[in-house]
């Protein structure tokens, strides 16, 4: 009787604690589905909030606002492809440097470098990683657009500015500020990123993969090319693309070298803008709701810029996961 | 670098199994032999003053508890412990009478005359085909009618062109461990090698296919020079020619196969073969 008694405790003390779990497990996932849909109410939230506040511009300007580059504060006539070409340009040139910069180092760092450098080294670029863009933008002003005035842009004049096909990209003024020279930058700004990512995914990458390539007669480039990036692609293309994303929005930089002038030109030795600078630059001065207006009109198209850009890489690595698993 | 047998190091054994330590183990025709081999793990002694000879076509095993330095001695004979910083081989490994650790020696020609299969089966990342190709294309232009031909036969060898000829163009990631291990050992014979070095090629694989892997080194001595180094040991019994016994570091027992299990001079060989220690 006791015995039966005493089981039916603990059979009650077992259902509750069954209803207590339950419980306390779906408000776990709550909260957790919680975070995860702020993300999602974040994005709508800003890029509905930009849509509205550039909705005169839009309104006004229609679709000769993303094809036309007059910017006009005077007459109040804008249209954003001088910034809009300038974002991707120099995030396409700072991507062109970071990228094997980059591999470069992580391959380095985790292949090549004696063991006791290998831990400084990465330190010392989370660190890069960590100075504010303000910084680099002055040092950007300050040291790198005199060199880049003084030496680099008339050598670049000298020797492949008279090149067919890429000629014109390299010929310009000696002024040091232009889009290469922020292009460079970012560079600069983003290798720490995009390094830092390499270097991880390339340490998941087991030894003995590794040592079976060797014993094989690989040749260090050959392990790295032929058995590290296949094996951490997919990877190292988010790190890459974290850093994508950070050059096509950076402010504070840029906007110190990028010369603000709104004009297209082929040159990259040409001061250009972007999107996120000239809204730096220029919010304080706007002086009318049409300016405003499109200068939020801007942001909102930076939105829409990244997610292009980064939807097409998403595409092309679905792409090249489909050859691969053929 | 070259040194043969170090007096200082043999002097300094802490208690040296007499007679053991400076005779080297010799067979009639060795295709390897290790004179006086010293290897540190930086500042680890792992191998004691070891000399032993790899007959050419027959399989030598390698067995022992542990950290005894089995697998490192393996990993000398192909040189692959020199990727990594800090260790070192002293004393001489020499193929077909050359000294192997002479820093002069190429390392890819090493490579492709001594292959190596690891413990644990280590397809790369792309399909079958490339796989065994893969190894080739360093060593060799072929044209794509050559190409296909030395995989088929590379493959065949590894017994498993049956099992995959209708998806050559497959991951190889898509095979069973043993049929990766297979792909492993197709991937090292591609090369034409001389030797083939395996290091415990069955510890991470099923009965079945560990004896698939058994039948295979039978038929692959019939070309090929064979050290393998393993756990089992129904396995050395089974596959070997010759078996070292190891122990700490040092080579306490060399001979062919039927006498080290059957009839040990050492009495720590017999009590690790009979499984009382170890």
């Amino acid at each position: 009787m006791a015995a039966s008694a005493e089981s039916l405790a603990i059979a009650q003390s077992d259902e509750q604690r069954a209803r207590r779990d339950g419980r306390k497990d779906r408000l776990f996932r709550r909260t957790v589905a919680g975070a995860g849909v702020f993300v999602l109410v974040m994005l709508a939230g800003v890029a509905l909030t930009t849509l509205w506040g550039g909705r005169e511009a839009f309104a006004t300007f229609g679709f000769k606002f993303l094809v036309s580059s007059e910017w006009d504060t005077i007459g109040k006539q804008f249209g954003a492809l001088a910034p809009v070409y300038g974002t991707l340009v120099t995030a396409a040139i700072a991507m062109i440097i970071a990228v094997p910069v980059s591999f470069g180092i992580a391959l380095y760092l985790t292949e090549i470098a004696p063991t006791w450098l290998r831990t400084p080294v990465a330190s010392a670029i989370e660190l890069l990683a960590g100075i504010p863009s303000i910084i680099y933008g002055m040092w950007g002003l300050f040291v790198f657009v005199p060199i880049m005035g003084k030496y680099v842009i008339p050598w670049l004049n000298d020797h492949i500015g008279e090149w067919p096909l890429i000629g014109p990209l390299f010929k310009g003024p000696p002024l040091g500020l232009g889009m290469l020279t922020a292009g460079i930058v970012l560079a600069i700004m983003v290798i720490p990123f995009i390094s830092s990512v390499m270097r991880e995914v390339f340490l998941t990458v087991p030894t003995r993969l590794k040592e079976s390539a060797y014993a094989l007669g690989s040749t260090t480039w050959e392990v790295a090319w032929d058995i590290v990036l296949p094996y951490t692609r997919t990877a190292v293309i988010g790190g890459i693309f974290l850093g994508l994303g950070r050059a096509l929005g950076e402010t504070m930089a840029v906007t110190f070298v990028l010369g603000n002038v709104h004009r297209l030109s082929l040159s990259l030795l040409e001061p250009g803008n972007s999107i996120a600078a000239t809204i730096a630059n220029e919010f304080a001065e706007a002086d009318s709701e049409i300016f405003r207006s499109s200068l939020i009109a801007l942001a909102f198209l930076l939105f829409v810029v990244t997610f292009i850009v980064l939807a097409i890489a998403k595409l092309m690595l679905r792409q090249m996961e489909r050859k691969e698993g053929k | 670098m070259i040194n043969p047998i170090d007096p200082v190091v043999t002097t300094t054994l802490i208690t040296p199994p007499p007679g053991a330590d400076a005779k080297a183990a010799t067979t009639a025709a060795p295709k390897m032999s290790a004179r006086g081999l010293d290897f540190y793990y930086d500042k680890f002694h792992a191998l004691k003053n070891v000399s032993l000879d790899i007959a050419e076509r027959k399989v030598t095993a390698l067995i022992g508890p542990s950290g005894c330095g089995k697998s490192t001695l393996l990993r000398i004979f192909n040189r692959i412990y020199s990727i990594y910083p800090k260790l070192e081989a002293k004393g001489q490994v020499l193929l077909d009478g050359d000294n192997i650790l002479d820093p002069k020696y190429p390392l890819n020609r090493l490579r492709s005359k001594v292959g190596m299969v690891f413990q644990k089966p280590v397809p790369f990342p792309m399909s079958i085909y490339d796989n065994v190709a893969y190894a080739i294309r360093h060593y060799e232009k072929l044209s794509k009618a050559d190409m296909d031909a030395r995989v088929e036969e590379a493959l065949r060898q590894g017994a498993l062109w049956d099992e995959v000829k209708s998806k050559l163009n497959g991951s190889a990631l898509g095979l069973s461990g043993g049929q990766q291990q297979r792909l492993c050992i197709a991937r090292a014979v591609a090369l034409k090698p001389e030797v083939i070095l395996l290091d415990e090629p069955t510890s991470a694989l099923d009965p079945i296919a560990t004896g698939k892997i058994e039948q295979l080194v039978e038929e692959l001595k019939e070309r090929y020079t064979i050290a393998i180094v393993t756990h089992n040991m129904q396995q050395a019994s089974r596959v070997s020619d010759y078996t070292a016994f190891m122990y700490l570091g040092e080579l306490i027992e060399f001979g062919d196969t039927t006498t080290i299990f059957e009839n040990p001079t050492k009495k720590m060989t017999e009590d690790y073969i009979t499984g009382r220690y170890g």
